[in-house]
């Protein structure tokens, strides 16, 4: 397929694809209903592509009104059961489905990339296992709720609505089920339209582990499903992770109701870096925390706080890092820029990057030739950037970092936390108090000190202000899944 | 001799909000009448604005740096003196309660008993939250990582309408224990022991702003409240299922936390989630140097 | 051969406090990081002809090492022409950069080598601990090249630099470095002993101002020696030294590297880290012995398609 476009030099890696023999997709897709997959009562299909070639990967289906009705009537039937099935039973459920993920680990790590267009190399070392070990983690607490610090014997809330992105289709997956499972709810998932594929192989593997019928539903579709699950009266919890509109849509929707809701949503994270940081681990720390998952990550460091006194080396050694970063073929063991996912992503991001451009930030990216065919995006910095830019405020959701500077910690803190978000941010200095002294007023629900993008899960991940609220992991991850303790006679 | 004693004309109090530490008119210019439970003119209290509204939140925004910033302990002696402070004026509460909410003199002392002993229970509540609520998460890599609760920041109460005093400080405490400020809507028709709180928190060495509070017509006050950008939570407990539901709507701008009403039962177990319900959970993460035979780990 | 440091920085070597606070003024290493971004380029997956490249070149960078007490003449005369000649039976093996023996068998493998062009490298000034004098050391060295070493492979001095003192151990470089004349000075931190990424970090600093032409990680005599992460580190040394004074030095990790996945590791370091300037066995070398069997091995491989065994390359 697509030239790898990379650095050149006597010292040019082969091509080393991961194969794609190893996946077997269906050409065709229905909706995984009461532990089958049934037909939807309507005739509405869609496509799902790779988006590295824009190769059609198997049709799916647009799940209605009625089918998301069949599907929550279902995970309500199987709720009962589900629920007063004992916690150690539970958990042994789900210790199945993370060893069923570890087996067939590499087929969903090709399958992932081949639908989502991000790395082999993220697939197989960060997606993949985190995902195994979120089941494995949650699997865990299904017998120990009442440890938990939820009250004795915490009830679970019944059935969850559950929405994902696509830009971690699998894990934010995990994210949803494994925790929603093992509080003993049912549920009903949605997968973005555009990486619809993982989520109907977990069908198969729910399958495989003899999970009871109707525990677990998937619906595909596009955002009309979503609204269809998020609104349906017989869903006691929603669960989103998307864009800040439409988790602002949900709370609307939501509003007056008995409904439980957690939002995941974006971010303009803020990754600082002093004159005393350990360089060349900061440069990396920057690398990955805009341009992993080609910078489509909510929690990315999309905005470079950097002190003015050490900015310009910080730069130039920024700049010939990002020219050995290799883009193309996500299949290719040795890719490290990935394809972004959609076209519709891809529009996005390039009208906020020549927005930034009109609006006189200096752009740059590293010599890279971009594949022909499919949806792509090089590798980015805007300097010269300021607060009153719009990339500085923006979410772009893509591959491209802007970078400002400050002078003092004070400043660095004021510009990191003059955002409507609230998700996420970095601080990258040898220097301990001063470390833990702007952690501490940062305004963010994670921050990365001396690291970036690391995920874990018994580590909770979550934002503040328009980042949304409630916490996915650790021990605060059940707390949205389980019916509060509260005094008698409050809700 | 005596009659002279009787018949001397009472010095009656005027009621004012209390904003950003001070006991101020409100902005309106505007009062209403505030009735005992069997029709008679108690008092006439501030009818508050918008723009009242508004200034609380100015207030309240001001005062959180330095509230949230605060040792927990320090939050602690403040709300253990707010006890103190409050058992001095136990008469004056009792009375006004009683009043307010028609009660016999025995059931409003009960009252502001206990709402004298929330206080001392929030106050105690403050240093160790975060140890209950946060703690070190075993990650698979050589990282430290530590999840602490954070206050949400400014938190728009609205007092439930029936319990005046005991209602009143049980929702206010949980919020501003752990480092929220709080622009409280008193009671729309028994707002006295509200506004009386104003005046004891005034005494308490608590920073002014850290609790404002507003008394008029809750669903006017509350409507800017939950639309208000610079607010970050709100708490529904005075509001009617209607009025709820129009204010999370509104507060979904945005996103604020909101906790719905319930019916609330304020003599049992407080338990904490009135307190968990305005917290943010922070995680930070460092590197460890992996102590291995690697040689250079450090 | 004019000994002075680069000039862009003469200042920091004028005293013991100057260059104490330019050796503590470098930018920190987070090991945590350090170690993850070693480990990350250690998953390129090199195939085909970027592995038939990468296995010659790796090849052509070994100093092929004999360390021993029990090194013989006997013994150091077959490792001469294993040297220049690594596969019998394949004459398209390159050879190996140079060998690396004791400062007395210097002549024995000079020799042997007959006018190859393989270098002799010598460890010198008291190898492997580095404890005598200076006189000793200089003395060491000087026989050593007298014999007719093209390249000396020195230790520093680890007790004056754990115990802060860097002017000495400055002094002692550049004065190997004069003793040493037209041989190439490669300098020996001991990495496993300095123990933290920032010690390495100063050494390789400290090095490089005092005139070596190589960086080296380790004498292979004790329990920890070359790591992708402490490569790593002394590769971004180089490459902000060369950016900073204008001078490439080499790099030489040594001991533990036994396998050819490894060796490529490296070179994956090498490309991704220094760059291409540095492929090329004047800039990079790696300590070895038994590397270089496991790399014909995996040559014959790409060249036949089937596996080899032990018995078809030579034992040494």
């Amino acid at each position: 397929m697509t030239t790898e476009t990379t650095p050149a030099g006597p010292f040019a890696y082969a091509p080393a694809p991961e194969s794609r023999a190893v996946v077997d997709i269906a050409p065709s897709y229905g909706l995984f209903i009461d532990g089958e997959f049934t037909e939807s009562s309507g005739q509405d299909r869609a496509k799902t592509l790779s988006p590295a070639t824009e190769e059609v990967l198997a049709e799916y289906t647009q799940a209605n009104a009625e089918d998301v009705d069949r599907a929550v009537k279902a995970a309500r039937k199987a709720f009962e059961k589900w629920s007063a099935l004992p916690g150690a039973e539970r958990a042994k459920y789900l210790f199945r489905i993370a060893r069923i993920i570890q087996e067939r680990s590499r087929e969903l790590a090709v399958l992932e990339t081949l639908d989502n267009g991000k790395p082999i190399r993220e697939t197989r070392d960060a997606d993949l296992p985190l995902v195994a070990a979120h089941f494995f983690y949650y699997a865990g607490w299904a017998d120990k709720l009442d440890h938990a610090g939820y009250g004795r014997n915490p009830r679970p809330l019944g059935v969850a609505g559950q929405v994902i992105p696509w830009n971690f289709p699998l894990l934010m997956l995990a994210w949803k089920i494994a925790p929603a499972l093992a509080t003993g709810n049912t549920v009903v998932l949605k997968p973005a339209e555009t990486t619809p594929l993982s989520a109907l192989f977990f069908a198969d593997i729910c399958r495989q582990a003899g999970l009871p019928r109707g525990v677990v539903n998937i619906v595909t579709g596009d955002g009309r499903t979503g609204e269809a699950l998020v609104s349906h009266p017989g869903v006691d919890k929603v669960a989103f992770t998307g864009s800040t509109a439409v988790g602002k849509a949900i709370a609307r929707r939501i509003a007056g109701t008995d409904k439980r809701v957690t939002l995941e949503l974006g971010g303009k994270g803020a990754n600082i870096v002093f004159d005393d940081a350990p360089v060349d681990q900061a440069v990396e720390g920057i690398v990955n925390g805009i341009f992993f998952n080609q910078g489509q990550v909510c929690c990315a460091g999309s905005r470079l706080l950097v002190q003015e006194s050490i900015q310009d080396e910080l730069l130039d050694s920024l700049k010939r890092r990002l020219a050995t970063l290799r883009l193309g073929d996500p299949l290719d063991k040795n890719t490290d820029i990935g394809a972004i996912n959609s076209a519709e992503q891809l529009a996005r991001i390039t009208a906020l990057a020549d927005t930034g451009e009109a609006e006189g930030a200096e752009r740059w990216s590293a010599p890279c030739e971009l594949p022909s065919a499919g949806y792509w995006f090089a590798p980015t910095l805007f300097t010269g950037v300021t607060q009153a830019h719009t990339v500085a405020r923006d979410e772009i959701f893509g591959p491209v970092l802007s970078v400002l500077s400050f002078r003092t910690p004070d400043e660095a803190v004021a510009k990191a936390n003059n955002s409507q978000y609230g998700l996420s941010a970095g601080i990258w200095t040898e220097k301990g108090s001063r470390m833990l002294a702007v952690a501490s007023k940062l305004r963010a629900g994670v921050v990365w000190a001396n690291t970036f993008n690391k995920f874990d899960p018994t580590s909770p991940f979550g934002g503040y202000k328009e980042s949304g609220f409630g916490r996915e992991g650790g021990r605060h991850g059940l707390e949205a899944y389980l019916a509060p303790a509260t005094p008698k006679g409050e809700r | 001799m005596s009659t002279v004693e009787q018949n001397r004309l009472s010095v009656f109090k005027t009621y004012k909000l209390y904003v950003g530490g001070k006991f101020p008119r409100s902005e309106s210019g505007r009062v209403y009448e505030v009735t005992d439970s069997k029709g008679k003119w108690l008092a006439n209290a501030p009818l508050s604005s918008r723009k009242d509204a508004r200034d609380a939140v100015v207030a309240a925004r001001k005062a959180f740096g330095g509230w949230s910033g605060a040792t927990a302990y320090n939050r602690g002696q403040i709300l253990y003196r707010v006890a103190e402070m409050l058992e001095g004026r136990r008469e004056q509460f009792v009375r006004e309660v009683a009043e307010a909410e028609g009660l016999s003199k025995s059931k409003a002392s009960a009252q502001v008993d206990a709402a004298i002993d929330r206080w001392v229970w929030y106050a105690g509540w403050t240093d160790k939250i975060a140890q209950v609520m946060g703690g070190a998460n075993p990650v698979a890599g050589p990282f430290f990582n530590l999840s602490t609760p954070e206050p949400t920041g400014v938190v728009a109460v609205l007092a439930p309408q029936e319990s005046s005093f005991l209602g009143l400080v049980s929702v206010i405490a949980p919020v501003i224990a752990t480092g929220n400020t709080a622009v409280v809507i008193a009671g729309e028709k028994n707002p006295l022991p509200a506004l009386s709180l104003g005046e004891v928190l005034a005494t308490s060495d608590l920073p002014g702003g850290v609790v404002n509070i507003l008394s008029g017509r809750t669903g006017e006050i509350a409507a800017p409240l939950a639309a208000h950008q610079d607010v970050n939570g709100i708490d529904l407990t005075g509001a009617g299922d209607e009025l709820a539901k129009e204010l999370e709507i509104a507060a979904a701008d945005n996103l604020k936390r909101v906790l719905r009403p319930g019916s609330a039962e304020y003599t049992a177990d407080p338990g904490t989630h009135r307190m968990t319900a305005f917290l943010e959970t922070k995680t930070v993460w460092h590197p460890t140097g992996a102590l291995g035979a690697s040689g250079s780990s450090y | 051969m004019p000994i002075a440091p680069a000039s862009a920085l003469s200042e920091v070597t004028a005293s013991d406090q100057a260059l104490r606070r330019f050796l503590h003024g470098l930018p920190g290493v987070d090991p945590v990081g350090l170690e993850a971004r070693a480990a990350s380029l250690g998953t390129r997956s090199i195939k085909a002809e970027a592995k038939a490249y990468a296995i010659d070149l790796a090849i052509s960078m070994i100093d092929l090492t004999t360390l021993e007490g029990a090194d013989t003449p006997g013994k150091v005369r077959a490792l001469a022409a294993k040297a220049v000649r690594p596969d019998p039976t394949d004459r398209t093996s390159p050879a190996t950069a140079a060998v690396c023996v004791y400062p007395d068998m210097v002549e024995t493998a000079k020799a042997a080598l007959n006018g190859a062009d393989v270098k002799v490298a010598s460890v010198a000034t008291a190898f492997p601990a580095g404890r005598a004098s200076l006189e000793v050391k200089l003395a060491d060295t000087r026989d050593a090249v007298a014999a007719g070493a093209d390249e000396i492979d020195m230790v520093i001095d680890r007790g004056a630099f754990l115990a802060g003192r860097y002017l000495k151990v400055y002094e002692e470089i550049l004065a190997v470095k004069e003793a040493s004349g037209a041989a190439r000075l490669k300098v020996i931190f001991e990495t496993g002993e300095l123990s933290t990424y920032d010690n390495i970090r100063r050494a390789s600093w400290l090095g490089m101002l005092a005139g070596a032409d190589f960086i080296k990680t380790s004498t292979g005599k004790v329990a920890v020696n070359a790591t992708p992460a402490n490569t790593l580190l002394m590769l971004e040394a180089v490459r902000d030294f060369r950016a900073q004074t204008g001078t490439q030095i080499g790099v030489k990790p040594a001991g533990g590297i036994r396998t050819s996945k490894d060796a490529i590791k490296f070179l994956v370091l090498v490309n991704e880290t220094a760059g291409a300037d540095w492929l090329d066995n004047h800039w990079f070398r790696f300590g070895a012995s038994s590397l270089l069997n496991d790399l014909l091995m995996q040559r014959q491989k790409l060249a036949t398609g089937r596996y080899s065994g032990p018995d078809y390359v030579t034992v040494d």
